[in-house]
């Protein structure tokens, strides 16, 4: 397997762009990405993009070679990923792959959703689909519902709180009002987060992520040949995907997600580093509960201390561990398709030292979480600066 | 799903379902649960009741009141919630 280097990244904002059609939208990242590796569209060699749920939300299917032809892709092979919220985690996997298994040597990832056209029952109702139609969604099980059973179930086994749920949505917040890209641009306290709305409960409205339009897509090379394009490549140590149970009700322990765990254990072993040696991360923070289940899964706090490891501040800028600088899912906003490679494009800002007054002090090894449905898919990525 | 699976059981977790999908609506807030049945399966099913001592929290004994269209349908065991309870109303998967 060849070393592979991210030569480029480009998103679009995430927001609510009632103007804007999805292929405008994965465009845009596009050409941004192209722009930042100093490449042209013609030279492309595959293009791997990841979508949740186009043909529901904007009725419209086959969406590779639809956004590849628009962005000047000349006749290379153009697919489309679909693992619920993973999709563009999935779509970098394969990608990345593809490289490092010398079958191309210039590829672009990308991910793209459109869901604000839709209301919010409809998109509550399409995201479902993520879940166990025949069984969990049919009894009515939304994501929040079943997010809010395993945090019901994490604070029965460990003791974890509202309160540290909030701590959770107050950072990350906090976080996404630095950032010029993001969808809510508000800092909130703990008394609103704590007061908000019910969705499912114990979950509020500032428990859960936004529904959001977006893009983003990174241009992918052989490390070797990195420097033929830019001086401000990052390396990829890593990828590892892996896959469990579609349904919540399959597992045995909810409070824990075991696609998470072999995915970070494999990606740490591949990458030669270890959970204490990850200076950024970006974890897929769909709910708040979500954020505190990944930093125990991953490893950087034991099985149960998530919840007061982040009311701690540790995950903050500044934290132990920051966690989230873009915002988060919870603030940046979360365009499903487009969260994977995102999450990786806001890693490599950081790793580059782009990340303005966002920034965090140490910034070689970072790492990226993206996760589908209840934890049935799951995209670990190690990067680190060159 | 067949019927003969369903009886008693102890709820493993629990939700209000305050935000729900469009098909359901009308039920909202519904009280959601995954439960193990005594028998051995886990299930996701719903539980009848609009009332806070109908809320079946987590550990709590539930009782299989009917399926409809695919859902089961449970009560706080000992609780008086009448099998015909308006948020049990189920509208068929469009």
């Amino acid at each position: 397997m060849r070393s592979v280097a991210i030569i480029g990244i480009g998103k679009t904002a995430f927001g609510a762009f009632p103007a804007r059609d999805l292929r405008s939208l994965a465009v845009e990242a596009v050409d941004h990405a192209l722009t930042d590796a100093n490449v042209s569209a013609p030279a492309v060699e595959a293009f791997y993009v990841g979508n949740f749920a186009g043909p529901s939300f904007v009725g419209q299917n086959h969406l590779a070679p639809y956004i590849g032809t628009a962005a000047g892709f000349n006749g290379i092979p153009c697919t489309r990923f679909e693992d619920a919220c993973a999709s563009s985690g999935s779509a970098f996997f394969h990608a990345w792959q593809s490289v490092a298994a010398g079958v191309y040597d210039l590829v672009v990832a990308a991910g793209v959703e459109k869901m604000t056209s839709q209301t919010t029952p409809r998109v509550t109702e399409i995201l479902a689909g993520a879940g166990d139609m025949a069984g969990e969604g049919r009894a009515g099980a939304t994501f929040p519902a079943l997010f809010a059973m395993i945090a019901q179930r994490h604070m029965h086994q460990y003791g974890t709180t509202r309160e540290q749920l909030a701590a959770v949505s107050v950072k990350n917040h906090a976080n996404g009002a630095k950032n010029p890209h993001a969808h809510m641009r508000k800092v909130i306290t703990l008394e609103q987060a704590l007061a908000g709305k019910p969705i499912a409960e114990p979950l509020t409205v500032y428990d859960c992520s936004l529904i959001s339009d977006g893009a983003a897509a990174v241009v992918i090379v052989p490390a070797d040949q990195a420097q033929r394009y830019t001086t401000r490549s990052v390396r990829v140590l890593s990828v590892a995907q892996t896959s469990d149970y579609v349904a919540l009700d399959s597992k045995q322990d909810i409070t824990l997600f075991p696609s998470v765990k072999s995915a970070g254990e494999k990606a740490y072993e591949a990458a030669s580093v270890g959970p204490s040696e990850i200076q950024v991360a970006e974890l897929h923070d769909c709910f708040t509960i979500a954020e505190i289940l990944a930093s125990e899964d991953l490893g950087f706090v034991p099985k149960g201390d998530g919840g007061p490891w982040a009311a701690a501040g540790c995950s903050a800028i500044g934290g132990r561990l920051p966690i989230n600088t873009s915002g988060g899912l919870k603030s940046k906003g979360h365009p499903v398709g487009a969260t994977g490679v995102g999450q990786i494009c806001d890693i490599v800002m950081q790793l580059r030292g782009d990340a303005g007054e966002r920034q965090v002090a140490r910034h070689q090894i970072g790492l990226a979480q993206n996760l589908g449905g209840s934890g049935a898919t799951c995209v670990v990525t190690i990067l680190r600066a060159e | 799903m067949d019927s003969s699976e369903f009886g008693d059981g102890t709820v493993y977790t629990e939700t209000i379902v305050h935000s729900p999908p469009e098909q359901y609506a009308a039920d909202a807030p519904y009280q959601l649960a995954i439960i193990d049945v005594d028998r051995g399966a886990r299930l996701t099913v719903r539980i009848l009741g609009k009332e806070p001592n109908e809320r079946a929290h987590i550990g709590d004994r539930v009782s299989f009141v009917e399926e409809r269209n695919g859902v089961a349908y449970y009560r706080k065991s000992n609780s008086q919630v009448a099998a015909d309870e308006p948020s049990g109303t189920a509208r068929p998967l469009v």
